[in-house]
């Protein structure tokens, strides 16, 4: 017993990183511009695709990294320039609907393109080591090692290069920034796309763990709304928390009913948040 | 209002409740159940604008209260002996509006966009039930029942036919307007719509915000019911991909299409929706055959998934047209 929660621990912690990965994408777009990315599950799934498309092709996990993160990142700058930023001051709900159009036609164009049958991404580390009982791949220690050095890196460059800053900036008050001459939209567009690219890192990272379709960008925009309901709209630092939380509990629920309903355990961890504190389970309670 | 305004208005209201009544004459068996379904469609969206339109919160969660209603119908329809279909009204209200007054406890405490996902996080958690429990409710592949009988006990039966069906599910449309056009004109309706212009203000006033939105939300979760158990009826199956998100999400589009706020909006963003997805699913197989016999060859055409047109169709209206349709033809007739 004691072993097997040992290895759901560290089960719930690899994918509790990955879901950070994707969530601290979809709370920074959040946090800085005020738009509630629905599409973010179907950018994570483009990000898995792409990465299958260039590990056909060449045959490099990494470089399928980097190309699916490259590319998604700028169908995001696309997205945000063409659909969003004409929303730029509205009401911040207009920018869920807008994305749930995006989202529609991203995962009608992934089944239209590569047809409902899941694809696999071949795992570049293959090794295995053993735990108590079992042999746990090293590759779900990769993934939870990378994800936390892109966080990391993420996080740098939000504390000291120069769009770091203005990225900061513009969150504490747009229209101080472009007083004090950030070019807030360029800012914008950038971090919403930053937001996708890291939202098609993890979809690449995690592809080898699971089939890669269609619909897998679902189940995960859902899980990271509640992530970032729980560790507080905007906040990286909640998120991440909140991430890796909600995958621990869902992987020691995971101990006695099946993962679909352990789904159920991220769900009413929600609902007591909003009941005790609305404002998120890892922010100081405002004033 | 004044008193020209309410005459043109009922004057619209009988030609169009009258063209609806005779529209079946003119259609196939095909175009009936399809009208069937717009309408029933259309009873949803408008449910869901008592929300969206008046009271200013955004529900991604009203498949949640439609799938309920169908359960529940489908429970009265499997249990009794001949199925009822007051039985099956009465039980899938009951499970509609178990589940609003559930919901709207736990959401109404919260704002705009975290109302929004509150909601959609509760519908998905009684589809992850709905999907799950096999044993009750069917799992994946859903429950079939035989569709009832109108009757009343001791009076006459009537076994329902396309056409009566219709008519049936145009009558509680026709009602269902009239009682949600007279709540939104009562003292009560125009509270909801205080909040929803200036909440803080409402409160100062004196009314009580929260037991107002829990009213508004059990009473849209209701007429979303009543929505679910005609759907049920119509298609004699319940299945867990209606209680999925992506039906509210659905429901939300026909309401930014149509034009919130008007009621009769909801219904013209449906029946428009549900049209274009038809037209374009038929449009493109056919431009397909037509270049097939130009000689001119387009892998992939056929297959063209219509709902990529139809999303961006919608992105366009969400932002060059905030107001929906008919905002946008009431502003073009008044030019």
């Amino acid at each position: 017993m004691l072993e097997q929660i040992l290895i759901q621990t560290i089960n719930g912690i690899v994918v509790g990183l990955i879901l950070a990965l994707v969530a601290s994408g979809l709370t920074l777009i959040f946090g800085i511009m005020d738009v509630v990315n629905f599409a973010h599950g179907e950018l994570f799934m483009l990000g898995a695709y792409v990465g299958v498309i260039t590990l056909a092709g060449t045959g490099s996990f990494w470089l399928a990294l980097v190309v699916a993160t490259v590319v998604v990142a700028a169908l995001g700058a696309a997205i945000y320039v063409t659909t969003l930023r004409p929303l730029l001051g509205r009401d911040p709900l207009n920018t869920i609907l807008a994305t749930f159009g995006v989202s529609l036609v991203l995962q009608n164009y992934a089944l239209w393109q590569f047809g409902p049958v899941a694809r696999k991404i071949q795992e570049p580390v293959t090794g295995q080591f053993p735990l108590f009982y079992l042999d746990y791949p090293w590759y779900r220690l990769v993934i939870a090692l990378l994800s936390a050095a892109i966080i990391g890196a993420l996080w740098l460059f939000l504390k000291f290069s120069t769009y770091g800053v203005w990225i900061r900036a513009t969150t504490q008050d747009r229209v101080m920034a472009q007083a004090m001459g950030i070019p807030v939209p360029r800012v914008l567009t950038i971090v919403f796309a930053i937001g996708a690219g890291m939202a098609a890192a993890s979809g690449v990272l995690f592809g080898p763990l699971v089939g890669v379709n269609h619909a897998m960008g679902l189940d995960w925009v859902l899980k990271a709304f509640i992530v970032v309901v729980v560790g507080g709209m905007g906040n990286l630092g909640g998120s991440i928390a909140a991430a890796i939380f909600i995958s621990l509990m869902e992987a020691y629920a995971s101990l006695w009913v099946s993962p679909a309903q352990a789904i159920i355990v991220s769900f009413v961890v929600l609902i007591l948040t909003l009941l005790i504190r609305p404002t998120g389970l890892f922010v100081p309670t405002p004033k | 209002m004044t008193r020209r305004h309410t005459l043109v208005f009922w004057t619209g209201f009988c030609v169009v409740v009258a063209l609806l009544v005779v529209a079946p004459f003119a259609l196939p068996e095909f175009w009936r159940r399809f009208l069937t379904e717009i309408l029933i469609w259309g009873l949803l969206a408008m449910s869901s604008d008592i929300l969206i339109g008046y009271t200013g919160m955004v529900s991604f969660g009203h498949s949640a209260f439609f799938g309920l209603g169908m359960y529940g119908a489908a429970a009265a329809l499997l249990t009794s002996r001949p199925p009822s279909l007051w039985l099956a009204f009465f039980y899938g209200l009951l499970a509609a509006a178990a589940v609003a007054a559930f919901v709207a406890y736990f959401s109404t405490r919260l704002r705009d966009i975290y109302f929004a996902i509150t909601t959609l996080i509760f519908s998905q958690i009684f589809y992850v039930i709905i999907f799950t429990w096999t044993d009750v409710t069917g799992g994946e592949n859903g429950l079939n029942f035989s569709r009832p009988a109108l009757a009343i006990p001791g009076l006459f039966s009537l076994p329902f036919t396309t056409l009566t069906l219709y008519w049936f599910v145009l009558a509680v449309l026709t009602v269902s307007y009239l009682v949600l056009r007279r709540i939104t004109h009562s003292p009560f309706g125009m509270v909801l719509q205080s909040m929803r212009e200036n909440e803080a203000r409402t409160r100062a006033i004196g009314y009580p915000v929260e037991r107002y939105k829990i009213v508004a939300v059990m009473l849209s979760g209701l007429f979303a019911g009543l929505a679910g158990v005609l759907y049920a009826i119509q298609n004699r199956f319940a299945a867990p991909d209606f209680v999925f998100f992506l039906v509210s999400g659905e429901v939300v589009i026909y309401n930014v299409m149509g034009g919130i706020g008007t009621l009769v909006g909801p219904i013209v963003g449906a029946a428009t929706f549900l049209l274009l997805r038809e037209g374009l699913s038929r449009l493109f197989p056919y431009l397909a055959s037509v270049a097939a016999e130009q000689g001119i060859a387009l892998p992939g055409l056929a297959e063209f998934p219509h709902l990529i047109p139809l999303g961006i169709i919608f992105i366009v209206i969400v932002i060059f047209m905030p107001q929906g349709l008919l905002g946008f033809a009431r502003r073009w007739l008044n030019r």
